[in-house]
């Protein structure tokens, strides 16, 4: 068989994954929507975690499809489309893609989607193996304490976040350009702020639902003016 | 004999995770072997040792993300988010913020309820965007690539997290400040020591400071909550 990294058995065996991945997540979603309404849930508390993960999710699917783009020149479609549409990162993917500066042959492409996936080994399989163990060590902790219990997943989201407040000052040595993304943190903090605010005075609810996509949006496209800008 | 903490729903999360993200995982694997055979192709030992190398870090990197993502996700969050991927730019985020809105705390029945479904839907959406963008790739690409438009997608983590630190800051404000203050010393610091270094980058960076920054915030955390600062201890 002729290989050509946009060959349509590669888009075909990519399909069958990716169909395969969301059923998982069909699978999931449908047991968990009834379990929430077994144990006396709201469906409409339900529902409406649908339609705010389905918003929230918009803005950077695009950029995980921008990064599909951006990969598929050197490797086709089907790979970087598996790979960022289950399992990958584009940081990851990026740096593993890199270690050839073209693919000139099939063997060279199965290389590179080797060390893609080996990349990948442990983030697979450790869940499986841990997972229960990590989840039978948090429910114990709040038996013992359900105070400090409450206060350790706090302590988990805020390491979380204040490491990503960390990395937009990480170019800031760079210069003015180095100053974009810390631009951009502040323009998206100030829009959550003032929906906040709004909410507060209005007493709109929906703003709620809406007001981290929209603070993230306002923070993207703050992008291209400081860009402008800075560079 | 050890006492059963998790409940029926929990257990049955667990045992239904494993069969499913390890089949996923094992057609996730099956892709550059079947590749390999329909093609009859060969591994370059060369570029694959270089490339472990390279990749070596990203194994440390899971391991971690294994620890720090899975009790904010629970299980079912858990197994779904670590074979979808793009957790922390997508999965814990939007789990996180689903969360907040529906005003469930994390480790709860409740919170596992919306995690998982707020992780499916994300998934599910991501998967028919990027279907869409697929289908349509030859006319969508002049648009993605836009120059005016790249510098948004290229921000797309800068947006998320100042959003989501104004909620969390301003909610935990006391366990904030010592990690928000050690990040930004370690990356101002670390960006004028690698001022002009192509290879530096904060994008690895962060991967190993999101277990740094979580340590500190758990330890500090645990010595203010001992001395009463963060509210009394429950016996």
């Amino acid at each position: 068989m002729e290989f050509n990294i946009n060959s349509p058995v590669l888009y075909g065996i990519v399909g069958v994954i990716i169909l395969f991945v969301l059923a998982q997540s069909v699978f999931f979603l449908v047991r968990s929507y009834k379990h929430g309404v077994e144990i006396g849930m709201d469906k409409k508390t339900l529902n409406k975690t649908i339609l705010r993960s389905a918003v929230f999710t918009v803005a950077p699917a695009i950029a995980i499809l921008v990064g599909i783009v951006a990969l598929s020149q050197k490797l086709g479609v089907p790979l970087p489309w598996l790979r960022l549409s289950v399992i990958g990162s584009l940081s990851y993917e990026m740096v593993a893609s890199g270690i050839v500066e073209a693919i000139t042959s099939v063997d060279t492409y199965v290389t590179i989607a080797l060390v893609m996936t080996v990349g990948m080994t442990v983030s697979m399989f450790l869940p499986s193996i841990i997972g229960k163990k990590i989840q039978t060590g948090m429910v114990s902790m709040k038996h013992k304490d359900p105070k400090w219990s409450e206060l350790f997943m706090t302590a988990l989201f805020m390491g979380m976040i204040s490491a990503f407040l960390g990395y937009v000052f990480g170019d800031v040595a760079d210069g003015a350009q180095g100053f974009i993304p810390v631009c951009v943190f502040f323009t998206s903090a100030v829009a959550m702020a003032l929906c906040g605010l709004l909410l507060k005075v209005t007493k709109w609810k929906w703003i709620n639902d809406y007001a981290l996509p929209v603070s993230m949006v306002v923070g993207m496209i703050s992008a291209i003016p400081f860009s402008a800008w800075l560079c | 004999m050890k006492k059963n903490l998790l409940n029926a729903y929990e257990e049955k999360t667990h045992f239904y995770g494993r069969i499913w993200s390890i089949a996923a995982a094992l057609f996730i694997i099956a892709y550059p072997f079947v590749c390999m055979i329909l093609y009859g192709a060969k591994l370059q030992g060369e570029i694959f040792l270089a490339g472990i190398g390279v990749v070596a870090m990203y194994w440390a990197v899971s391991v971690v993300e294994t620890f720090t993502y899975s009790p904010m996700l629970g299980a079912g969050g858990m197994y779904l988010g670590f074979v979808t991927g793009n957790l922390s730019n997508l999965k814990v985020p939007c789990a996180l913020n689903c969360m907040e809105q529906a005003n469930v705390k994390s480790g709860t029945e409740e919170g596992e309820v919306i995690s998982t479904i707020s992780t499916a839907v994300s998934s599910i959406v991501t998967t028919l965007i990027i279907v869409i963008g697929v289908v349509a790739i030859a006319a969508l690409t002049p648009i993605l690539e836009n120059p005016a438009l790249k510098p948004a997608f290229d921000q797309i983590l800068p947006a998320l997290f100042g959003a989501m630190a104004v909620v969390y800051i301003s909610k935990n404000w006391k366990i904030s400040v010592l990690p928000c203050v050690l990040m930004l010393i370690v990356f101002i610091v670390s960006s004028f020591l690698n001022a002009g270094n192509p290879n530096y980058s904060p994008n690895s960076l962060v991967g190993i400071m999101v277990p740094v920054g979580v340590i500190v915030t758990i330890f500090s955390s645990r010595m203010m909550y001992k001395k009463g600062w963060l509210g009394d201890k429950e016996s």
